[in-house]
């Protein structure tokens, strides 16, 4: 398979500029590397959506880039800055810049949702306590919750806690935010609203994004760049806009954009119709 | 009586009439544990296979004869696909046509998908690893038969010694942790407030999380503490009593309870039943938030877990662990009064003479000593399996039965250690 790397991007040199870079990075699960050998930029301002098969590193990766797993082999920079190798004080100063909604929102749980936004800012900013409680309404608003900042996050349903964990990642204004699997388990109008406010925090706050998402919908909607990783490779083999890959991109991206618009990617259905071979009884 | 033969296998290789054909023959009874005797494909096979790809020759296939299969089950299916999956990836044609329609239909759907362009530069790798990784399939099985052999009974120490190798390091890594955390704390405490940069609240204990936890361990403790000191002080009169009076000495049952509970038993008990409540409860708590990706929130705020949340708890139930003391010290010089008085007659005021002037200073600090002791035990077992459990709701319920069964051997070997070391030195 030929990757469709765009030349522009890739090899990735060390660059000041780039909020994010990955620099021959492997992703490895306990012994084993799922994938190997990643190197890409992300752009300031833009949104990259990390796409692939389920099981195929995605969260992994993300977890690379927020430091939160150092990578097998390889470096993650943070606007230049080594994540893996900076000391205790750049570190905070790293964290400080950036916002993270994990894919299941990871709230805290023996906190109100309005305590859960103010904590940041506690820890972060010496705003006082009556200007964190209004920014942390403001980021609920934003998120379509108004009324939610007084409950704990066992009395949300589970929409609610993903925007809330979005409004959480949203509450410090960082320039860069990393949102796995931000529109899963939500319903059409706010999924739609969901890729709404990320295009206005890239268009109006210039914040970069990037993205992991099974939402193909999303993908078309709010991605500038997408980055295909290969299960089968194990190791991207796409990075492009979601328009070019779709005309012109490596056969798997291809399917898995055409069928995930259709709706029917990663359904049993359609692992069941790949499965299948030509000829009954035989498999070549 | 089943007239079912044993199961048969044959490999049968190309011939001049049939080149590239290979035939695995299966006879007889292939159902239940008779799977586990199905051995790997002979090397040459897959070596043709690579090579053929490799070359662009013509591929090899692979024919099933079943005409002489007997019975066999699901599981023979699974004991094909590891099997036949390094053979699909070599490039070889599977012709299952021949195999029964349950059989084919699942392997149908196990079997990996073909991959053009890895299949060709990895084929001889492939061939290899196959080979190696289906002789270590049968080496695995083949132990699998012959249990309780030495061999098994060796590998099974071994691994159980890396294990608990491992879980040392990771004891050692956590410990290591908590004091970094203390040292952080105290050193973020000690530098003026106007000093410090808005970031530097990350390093600050989490002051609200300590007063939760210290009313957790402390006042909502104090029922159950209370009850058990109660009733272990009034055992031990009782008990105590008997034998005393044998020897004409039941005015020393004060000195026996007092002495007995302010040493010993009220910090032991104290710190065995606050490690079914505390410990179990820190351990499902943390197992908990970190299944729910909570501490994995904080960690990418930059913000340590053992700092936030480890060292509130851990300095809560320390503090609380003298007063508890004290009071499951009293309930049970209390207790004790009931059998010394109503049982062996011995007048309530000279029991609490005695209990008065059994108390020296000595009890007093060797009891909080180790009521202290076994405190910070039993929160650091906890938090310890809450941080170090799986990512499953399983491995909450485990971390908390590992937490409640660690807190108390540490315990005990702590109490074991400790009175040696008192006694030894003469106090």
């Amino acid at each position: 398979m030929q990757p469709a790397l765009n030349t522009a991007s890739n090899p990735v040199a060390p660059s000041a500029t780039a909020p994010v870079q990955a620099l021959n990075v492997s992703v490895a699960h306990g012994d084993q590397t799922v994938l190997h050998d990643l190197s890409f930029e992300v752009r300031e301002g833009e949104v990259l959506v990390i796409i692939g098969a389920s099981g195929c590193g995605k969260s992994s990766l993300l977890r690379d880039l927020i430091g939160l797993q150092a990578p097998a082999r390889g470096r993650v920079l943070i606007e230049g800055q080594d994540l893996y190798g900076a000391d205790g004080q750049v570190l905070a100063g790293l964290h400080r810049r950036f916002g993270v909604m994990f894919q299941a929102g990871a709230l805290w749980s023996a906190m109100s949702v309005g305590d859960n936004l103010m904590l940041p800012m506690q820890l972060f900013t010496d705003w006082a306590a009556p200007v964190r409680a209004l920014r942390a309404r403001l980021k609920l608003a934003l998120v379509g919750l108004d009324d939610a900042f007084e409950l704990m996050p066992a009395q949300l349903s589970g929409g609610m806690r993903k925007r809330a964990a979005l409004a959480r990642a949203l509450v410090l204004d960082p320039k860069l935010l990393f949102l796995d699997e931000p529109g899963s388990g939500l319903d059409p109008v706010n999924a739609a609203r969901l890729d709404g406010l990320i295009l206005q925090l890239r268009g109006q706050l210039g914040t970069t994004v990037v993205m992991v998402t099974h939402e193909i919908d999303s993908v078309f909607a709010v991605a500038d760049r997408v980055l295909f990783l290969d299960e089968v490779e194990k190791t991207m083999t796409a990075l492009d806009t979601p328009q070019a890959l779709l005309a012109h991109g490596p056969l798997r991206v291809r399917e898995f954009l055409q069928r995930g618009r259709a709706g029917i990617a990663d359904t049993p259905a359609a692992a069941l119709a790949n499965a299948a071979p030509a000829t009954p009884g035989s498999v070549q | 009586m089943s007239s079912h033969h044993p199961p048969t296998q044959t490999w049968s290789a190309p011939t001049t009439a049939q080149p590239a054909t290979w035939t695995l023959a299966l006879a007889g009874d292939w159902s239940g544990s008779a799977v586990l005797l199905l051995k790997p494909a002979p090397a040459a096979l897959l070596e043709g296979a690579a090579q053929a790809t490799l070359h662009a020759t013509e591929m090899s296939a692979l024919f099933f004869d079943t005409t002489r299969l007997q019975a066999w089950d699901g599981g023979l299916a699974a004991a094909l696909l590891p099997l036949l999956a390094p053979l699909r990836r070599a490039g070889l044609r599977l012709q299952m046509d021949d195999l029964p329609q349950e059989i084919r239909s699942v392997l149908l759907l196990a079997l990996p998908a073909a991959s053009a362009a890895s299949a060709a530069s990895a084929a001889t790798a492939s061939a290899t690893a196959a080979t190696t990784a289906a002789t270590t399939r049968a080496t695995t099985q083949a132990a699998a038969l012959a249990r309780d052999t030495p061999a098994r009974t060796v590998t099974a120490l071994g691994q159980r010694v890396i294990l608990s190798w491992q879980q040392a390091m990771l004891t050692a890594a956590f410990l290591g942790g908590v004091l970094l955390a203390c040292v952080t704390s105290l050193r973020a405490a000690l530098s003026p407030a106007s000093n410090s940069p808005a970031g530097d609240m990350a390093s600050r204990l989490n002051g609200r999380e300590l007063v939760r936890q210290l009313d957790q361990a402390g006042p909502l403790s104090l029922p159950i503490v209370s009850l058990t000191a109660f009733l272990v002080g009034l055992m031990l009169a009782y008990m105590g009593g008997a034998q005393l009076e044998r020897m004409g000495a039941k005015h020393y049952i004060a000195d026996l309870v007092t002495v007995g509970m302010v040493r010993e038993l009220a910090g032991l008990m104290t710190g065995m039943i606050m490690a079914g409540r505390v410990g179990s409860a820190f351990a499902a708590q943390l197992a908990t938030m970190k299944a729910g990706e909570e501490i994995d929130a904080l960690r990418a705020l930059g913000v340590d877990p053992i700092l936030h949340l480890v060292l509130p708890r851990l300095l809560a139930v320390v503090a609380m662990a003298p007063l508890l003391w004290a009071y499951a010290s009293l309930m049970g010089a209390l207790a004790g009064l009931v059998p010394a008085t109503l049982v062996y007659g011995v007048p309530a005021a000279e029991y609490l003479h005695r209990c008065e002037a059994a108390l020296t200073w000595t009890h007093v600090w060797i009891g909080v000593f180790k009521a202290t002791v076994y405190a910070a035990l039993l929160a650091l077992a906890g938090c310890r399996e809450g941080l170090m459990a799986g990512r499953d709701a399983q491995a909450v319920g485990v971390a908390t039965t590992r937490a409640v069964v660690k807190g108390l051997v540490w315990i005990i070997a702590a109490a074991t250690g400790t009175t040696i070391v008192f006694q030894s030195l003469g106090y």
